[in-house]
């Protein structure tokens, strides 16, 4: 077995281990009290309207809007994670199908392998870093590598 | 029957099992909620004009509950999936994994109650609720859900030390035979079917996430915004706005539904490309089941997207590629279970 494949195939299943154990920790530690204040938030808001208390509104609305933020990039790197991670390990199953030379291909799956570990990634920073533009380009670059990764495998399947 | 047979007959019956579920959940679960959700909202926008403070908290219990409604079968619906994927995807790696067959056999069985039990914890989250609960926030069906979880946790580390276990030259007693490559047609359109599938379901994410994502968040923020300012009598129309709410929560639906869908059918497609040889069927049956999986598999997405330009009849035709997807499925596996009829037949004979 090719370095690649074994990176391919390992990587994957590290990667598919590592989101299902976020995934775990989310819905144990975290997700039902994110839950709570966001419903809470957002009932607060209405709540603060209906006493005509504008300026309670608008903040309740802001942290509504905050909590969401970060709760659906929360639940995204989830399943990235261990999406990203299943099409790792299929393409660690068919990588010696691809028409390319070894050298090549070891390109590809290291692509594959530091996208699908970084643009998760970037997306949990950006819940901690507040939308700062790092977050976001490591998140823009980590896809862009998984995408190319994929078309260079579609063209290798193709050939 | 060997772990590699269990892994794929389990990993094929999940996700049968969290489509057919999914379809279900489509046609007469999902616009019904929305719609009670939307009636529950524009309830709330009523009561804040009316400053009853008491009837907007309890209108936000209902939204809350119909949230809730709504998250986990969706949730149940994706997670018995994805546990029929990493399934089928452990079938794969099964000559490579350096643990005794009862081991191997075991973790199979462990894995597939774990797929199982998971998605039905997270569905019974709803109806459970914190009924007969030591937890302030976590009620049994989460807990059967994340116990679940770690069962698929646990099954998955152990695969691995047995791979890691065969890279450092250890060989299983019994070990399961390395499947010999396929050059069929149907392994081939399927390899290439599902490597564009998953292309495309890339590029559209890449997409809405620099030209949706964020528009949407604000988008929400300032119908959200507007919707009070109605509410409180400065200006606006709260009933119109509520329909901008919901109008923006279906598009944001039917975009993500289309990334995930996509590239999930992508992700199948080339995983069946493995398990051809094992559908013990006439060519050409094998090819019509093939092009009935790759049609739904585009159907459903493209006709998803389409659902807020044409309505509910794009949505009739994104089940039905749903349902093309799962017959094609259920063919295969009919396929596969000759075939595991077959080879049983032919032990017996020799004995």
């Amino acid at each position: 077995m090719s370095a690649a494949r074994k990176l391919l195939i390992f990587g994957g299943l590290a990667l598919a281990a590592f989101g299902m154990l976020y995934g775990l920790h989310y819905a144990l530690f975290v997700e039902h009290q994110t839950l709570d204040r966001m419903g809470g938030s957002l009932t607060t808001a209405f709540v603060d309207a209906a006493e005509r208390n504008l300026p309670a509104t608008q903040l309740a609305l802001n942290n509504y809007t905050d909590t969401k933020y970060n709760y659906v990039r929360q639940v995204d790197a989830h399943s990235h994670w261990i999406g990203l991670a299943m099409v790792m390990i299929i393409l660690g199953a068919v990588l010696e199908r691809l028409a390319f030379s070894e050298g090549t291909r070891a390109a590809i799956a290291l692509a594959m392998a530091i996208g699908s570990f970084s643009f998760p990634g970037a997306v949990i920073l950006q819940t901690l870093t507040h939308r700062s533009s790092l977050s976001s380009g490591l998140a823009v670059g980590g896809s862009a590598l998984v995408i190319l990764a994929m078309l260079a495998a579609a063209v290798g399947f193709a050939r | 029957m060997s772990a590699r047979r269990v892994l794929i007959f389990g990993g094929i019956a999940l996700i049968a099992g969290g489509m057919l579920f999914g379809d279900i959940f489509a046609v007469f679960v999902l616009h019904q909620n929305g719609g009670r959700t939307g009636e529950a909202l524009l309830a709330a926008t009523r009561a804040v004009t009316a400053r009853d403070s008491a009837a907007v908290r309890q209108d936000f219990v209902r939204i809350g509950d119909l949230l809730e409604d709504h998250g986990t079968k969706l949730d149940a619906h994706a997670h018995m999936i994805a546990a029929g994927y990493l399934a089928l995807l452990l079938a794969l790696l099964q000559p490579y994994v350096a643990l005794s067959c009862r081991s191997r056999k075991i973790l199979a069985q462990l894995f597939v109650a774990g797929g199982l039990l998971l998605p039905l914890g997270i569905f019974f989250i709803h109806y459970v609720g914190l009924a007969y609960s030591p937890f302030s926030a976590i009620g049994w069906a989460s807990v059967l859900a994340d116990s679940a979880g770690a069962l698929l946790i646990a099954a998955l580390i152990a695969e691995v030390w047995g791979l890691w276990r065969y890279f450092r030259g250890l060989r299983p007693d019994v070990a399961e035979p390395a499947l010999p490559p396929d050059d069929s047609w149907e392994s081939r359109t399927l390899l290439a079917g599902g490597t564009l599938l998953i292309l495309l379901g890339f590029l559209y994410g890449a997409w809405y996430a620099a030209f949706n994502l964020y528009e949407h968040e604000a988008r929400e923020k300032n119908i959200l915004t507007a919707m009070l300012n109605a509410s409180t009598g400065n200006g606006g129309d709260a009933t119109q706005f509520v329909g901008d709410y919901g109008r923006l929560q279906a598009e944001k639906a039917v975009d993500v539904a289309a990334h995930s869908h996509i590239i999930e059918f992508g992700l199948l497609a080339i995983l069946l490309t493995f398990v051809q040889r094992f559908v013990f069927l006439n060519s050409r049956w094998k090819r019509f089941w093939v092009k009935l999986l790759l049609a739904g598999s585009v159907i459903l997405p493209l006709f998803v997207l389409l659902e807020m330009h044409l309505g509910l009849i794009a949505g009739g035709i994104a089940d039905i590629g749903g349902l093309m997807v799962l017959i094609a499925l259920l063919g295969m596996l009919a396929g596969i279970l000759r075939d595991t009829g077959a080879l049983d037949a032919q032990e017996e004979n020799a004995r």
